[in-house]
């Protein structure tokens, strides 16, 4: 009731004013995932609330980066909202490349956006994207699975029991792997997952000044634990799978834990897509007792790059999108389970959120990880499962494909991990450090 | 035909030459055949390969999701575009050099064909820059321009392979009724070279419409086409080997009708000089 | 007179095209060779200053540099052995009588149709998934371990989507230039006793070698530049990182502009060593 009473109330607002203003046709680009598709569906509830049109350019996630990259390094253009992440925002906001974000309407409630959300959205406390859905990771494991090889998951395990579970349910004739992991290379890839792993094993990527650590015990530690659980436990063809293959592997009930994006709870319990739907528990990503837990931080926000002639009308739209009216429509429409997760206080402080099996660790994961203080040892960067620097998407994904390339048995963690580290060497010093 | 051929001979050259085409159309129908199918059945195993519940719902998802109109427009007007602007100014390009042949006209035409060994990756941020001078991001404009000069060498040299096989005699005779030179071009070589020009007004509006890196990177949301349409489509979250296929087919369905329509145009034409 | 008259007009008619190409050449290049002497990071601020031959000396230090030349050597050679001999026999075979040959060169041309992008989404999804991919399912059908296609054998996958696409290409041109084989020298070769096999070595394969040098030349052009298979199926990982995707990753990956141009004037180098090397042996065939 009082929902449809402010969003009337609202759209009674902008209507007035926008009859003042100009309809526009402003461009979004976005990448193809199932929230941002559902987005793209409720466009016509933004135009009925605001008379601007929107085109959509939805594109897989390595072809929108390289889109809205090459755009905004040469001022392209073309796009009046991009969708990126918590690794570009603070670059790009710095660089002034983005409109800051500081005149939000009141009935937007900015102070409502997670603080974990928003700090990492924010250079200087300026929010310069807003969030649209939020995650860390966690452990999803089958219930049935881990009953069947006598163990019990803890809320907080150790790695040491995730790779004795992992082997205990590992059951290859019958195309049963105990954990799946990200193998493809990419910095938003396996080196997401490698980097936030590597905090829980006290490595890290660059020392207080700059130098690559990738010939540290600790990183090799991380690389020879991962490459042995995988090669032992896991799926045939592991350096192929992302995050797409492994929820595909993990939805046909193939995998016994797999440790991914906290989104992914939303579709691996969805009786319509996955098999295993009522047999998923939930965990937080697992530490080995140096004090940090190999989870990660990522939100994926709208951000309206500089230049822009259409300001208040990618402002209007980013507002309509990552409101509460938005969650709520959403809710209204297809359940509690498929709203955008992890942007929002009020949507976890809500009762009927609360009943969501996977609401209450997806919270816990994301409050507990620290971008700003991810490592054991100290580091000169943000962020968890990356550094917030411009060379490190290059850099990451050329370390990837070393590791990528251990894990298919083509070379040995020594080598992949003296690759890495001459190769960062170099690139950081073509940078300037 | 000089001799019969055994029955026999044509029934083992039948079965051989049936078994290679299926095995490499196969991963084209088995495209088209996954897109009929659910999600499910997509990956099941085993395969089911015809016996599925048909579903047109891929389709209709695809439909709902992206404008596909317009995409499909958009491959037609840049390739049909580019291709058609490449031929009006290779035509008389090549009808000099067949012609009028110098000293210098195989360089030249070699020389033409080396601009295409120019990498497209390495040269994009300045042409990048150049279109947003120019105003050309995001237009048909721009990418009729870009495919026309990526492909205008391969023109160029497929006509000027046509034209060298056209007689000369005939043009003296013409030139002795008084023709002049356009109406030499019009009225005596380009009819003469017409089923050279379709295989070639063919064959690029296929490398055209298949052109993936500029046709993705120099647009947004106006001018993009279908190259553009499919990436939408390629690794999303959840399960999407069905929707991949029912877009794909929906992405290569027109020029692949078209191909099969003109195939003895194609198989007639492509000689690039091959054969005296 | 007429000759004076009709070489000035060629000239005309020869100018658009040569002056819009020479503009498609030039201005991209010269702007190449411009950045590759700056030190010119977009996510740093963009130009930083003249640094003389750094960045060439640098992408050519690279420990990345050779394997990838060899890489783009490796695929450019396996795509054209695979496609030239496959196309000979396949072009011989559909030159031959049969029952709906017409239906069989649709099959055989489809691939070409086909954009590179969803040949490569399509082979790398449906097929060569170690656990979904058709492959896959064949393999256990018979008991074996599914084999890692993207993996294991990048290589070999990566060249077999491309001879793929393109064998429909060298097909043909090589059925056409078989359709205009002399049958009655084949005949009375035959006639002559030749066996099967003296009658392909003599015959048919000097009066193909125009056409084989043809399809290598232009589809070395083509596949100089291949980038889509690549980033679709493995991103440039298992070795399978060719000079353009080197470049790839340099000038959008890392975003340094000045590092990737001078890489763009190499493979511009290299490009041009291989087109000189093709232009010889094509050149004295194009007299024609």
């Amino acid at each position: 009731m009082t929902f449809k009473y402010r969003a009337l109330l609202g759209a009674c607002a902008i209507g007035a004013i926008s009859t003042g203003a100009l309809a526009e046709t402003i461009t979004i680009a976005t990448v193809n995932n199932g929230d941002m598709i559902r987005m793209q569906g409720y466009t016509d509830d933004f135009t009925a609330k605001t008379g601007h049109e929107v085109e959509w350019v939805t594109l897989e996630e390595n072809v929108l980066r390289q889109r809205v990259t090459q755009d905004i390094a040469a001022k392209g253009g073309q796009f009046d909202i991009m969708t990126i992440g918590m690794y570009e925002t603070p670059i790009w906001g710095q660089q002034d490349w983005l409109v800051a974000l500081d005149d939000l309407s009141a009935e937007y409630d900015v102070d409502d956006i997670l603080p974990a959300m928003r700090g990492g959205l924010s250079v200087d406390g300026t929010l310069y994207a807003a969030p649209f859905y939020g995650e860390s990771s966690m452990i999803m494991y089958r219930t049935d699975l881990m009953e069947k090889a006598g163990l019990e998951m803890p809320d907080a395990p150790t790695w040491e029991f995730v790779a004795e579970a992992a082997r205990a349910m590992t059951d290859k004739e019958n195309e049963i792997y105990g954990i799946c992991l990200r193998g493809k290379a990419g910095w938003g890839e396996n080196m997401a997952f490698l980097t936030a792993t590597s905090n829980a094993f006290g490595a890290r990527w660059f020392d207080e000044d700059w130098k690559p650590q990738f010939d540290s015990p600790e990183w090799n530690e991380t690389l020879t634990f991962y490459l042995d659980l995988m090669n032992e436990a896991g799926p045939p063809g592991a350096s192929t799978n992302g995050f797409n293959e492994n929820l595909s592997l993990f939805q046909q009930g193939k995998c016994g834990m797999w440790i991914d994006a906290t989104v992914a709870a939303s579709f691996v319990t969805n009786p319509n897509d996955s098999t295993v739907a009522d047999k998923v528990g939930f965990a937080l990503a697992p530490d080995t007792g140096k004090g940090k837990r190999g989870n990660w931080l990522w939100a994926w926000a709208l951000a309206i790059p500089a230049g822009t002639q259409k300001v208040d009308a990618a402002k209007a739209f980013i507002e309509w999108a990552t409101s509460k009216a938005y969650i709520e429509m959403v809710a209204e429409k297809e359940g509690w389970a498929n709203v955008p997760p992890g942007a929002r206080t009020s949507l976890y402080e809500n009762p009927e959120y609360q009943k969501v099996p996977f609401a209450q660790m997806t919270l816990d994961s994301i409050l507990s990880a620290d971008p700003t203080q991810p490592t054991v040892e100290p580091v000169p960067y943000v962020g968890v499962q990356f550094a917030a620097i411009p060379e490190f998407a290059g850099i990451a994904t050329q370390v990837g494909q070393e590791f990528s390339a251990a894990l298919a048995g083509q070379q040995t963690a020594e080598e992949a991990l003296e690759k890495a580290q001459a190769l960062t060497a170099d690139e950081m010093e073509a940078a300037g450090y | 035909m000089a001799r019969a051929v055994k029955p026999q001979r044509k029934a083992i050259n039948t079965a051989v030459a049936w078994s290679i085409g299926l095995l490499i159309f196969f991963p084209i129908l088995w495209t088209i055949l996954t897109s009929f199918k659910t999600e499910a059945q997509a990956i099941s195993d085993p395969p089911v390969f015809l016996a599925f519940d048909w579903t047109l719902e891929n389709y209709g998802i695809v439909m709902e999701r992206s404008n596909y109109a317009r995409f499909l427009w958009n491959s037609i007007i840049i390739a049909g575009g580019s291709t058609i602007l490449g031929i009006m100014i290779a035509v008389p390009a090549a009808w000099s050099m067949a012609f009028v042949p110098s000293k210098r006209t195989k360089d030249i035409l070699l020389w033409m064909l080396s601009t295409k060994m120019l990498p497209a990756v390495g040269v994009l941020y300045p042409i990048y820059l150049l279109f947003i001078k120019l105003g050309l991001l995001d237009s048909r404009t721009g990418l009729v321009l870009v495919l026309m000069l990526m492909n205008l060498p391969i023109i160029v040299w497929m006509l000027y392979t046509y034209f060298k096989e056209i007689p000369g005699e005939i043009l003296e005779a013409a030139r002795m009724d008084g023709a002049t030179l356009r109406e030499e071009v019009i009225h005596i070589l380009t009819p003469m070279a017409v089923p050279g020009i379709a295989s070639t007004l063919l064959l690029n509006f296929i490398l055209a419409w298949n052109e993936a890196f500029w046709t993705l990177n120099l647009t947004a949301a106006k001018a993009a086409p279908l190259t553009a349409f499919i990436a939408s489509y390629s690794s999303p979250e959840g399960l999407f080997y069905a929707k991949l296929s029912a877009a794909s087919t929906m992405a290569i369905a027109p020029i692949l009708v078209l191909g099969w329509f003109s195939q003895k145009q194609l198989v007639s034409g492509l000689t690039f000089g091959a054969v005296k | 007179m007429a000759t004076q008259h009709s070489r000035s007009a060629a000239r005309v008619m020869m100018a658009p095209a040569v002056i819009l190409l020479l503009g498609w050449m030039l201005v991209p290049l010269s702007m190449t060779l411009y950045f590759s002497f700056k030190k010119f990071l977009p996510l740093r601020g963009g130009d930083l200053g003249w640094v003389g031959f750094e960045n060439y000396v640098r992408f050519v230090t690279s420990s990345a540099f050779w394997p990838s030349v060899v890489t783009t050597l490796v695929i450019v050679g396996g795509v054209l052995i695979i496609t030239v001999v496959l196309g000979v026999l396949l072009a011989i075979l559909l030159n031959q009588p049969m029952w709906g040959q017409g239906i069989v060169r649709i099959l055989v041309i489809s691939p070409f149709f086909v954009m590179p992008t969803v040949s490569a989404l399509v082979w790398k999804n449906m097929f060569m998934d170690p656990v979904n991919g058709l492959f896959a399912h064949l393999w256990k059908a018979f008991g074996a371990t599914p084999i890692e296609w993207l993996s294991d054998v990048s290589m070999g996958s990566i060249i077999m989507i491309v001879s793929w696409q393109w064998l429909p290409f060298a097909t043909l041109i090589l059925l056409t230039a078989i359709q205009s084989l002399d049958r009655e020298q084949l005949e009375a070769a035959e006639m002559d006793g030749a066996q099967p096999l003296a009658r392909f070595a003599f015959i048919t394969i000097p009066h193909l070698s125009r056409a084989v040098t043809i399809v290598i030349l232009i589809q070395t052009i083509f596949l100089l530049a291949i980038f889509a298979e690549i980033f679709v199926t493995t991103g440039g990982a298992f070795g399978t990182r060719t000079l353009t995707y080197l470049i790839y990753q340099r000038v959008l990956e890392s975003q340094n502009v000045g590092l990737g141009s001078a890489g763009g004037v190499y493979a511009i180098i290299l490009a041009n060593i291989i087109a000189l090397f093709l232009m010889r042996i094509v050149g004295k065939n194009l007299d024609a």
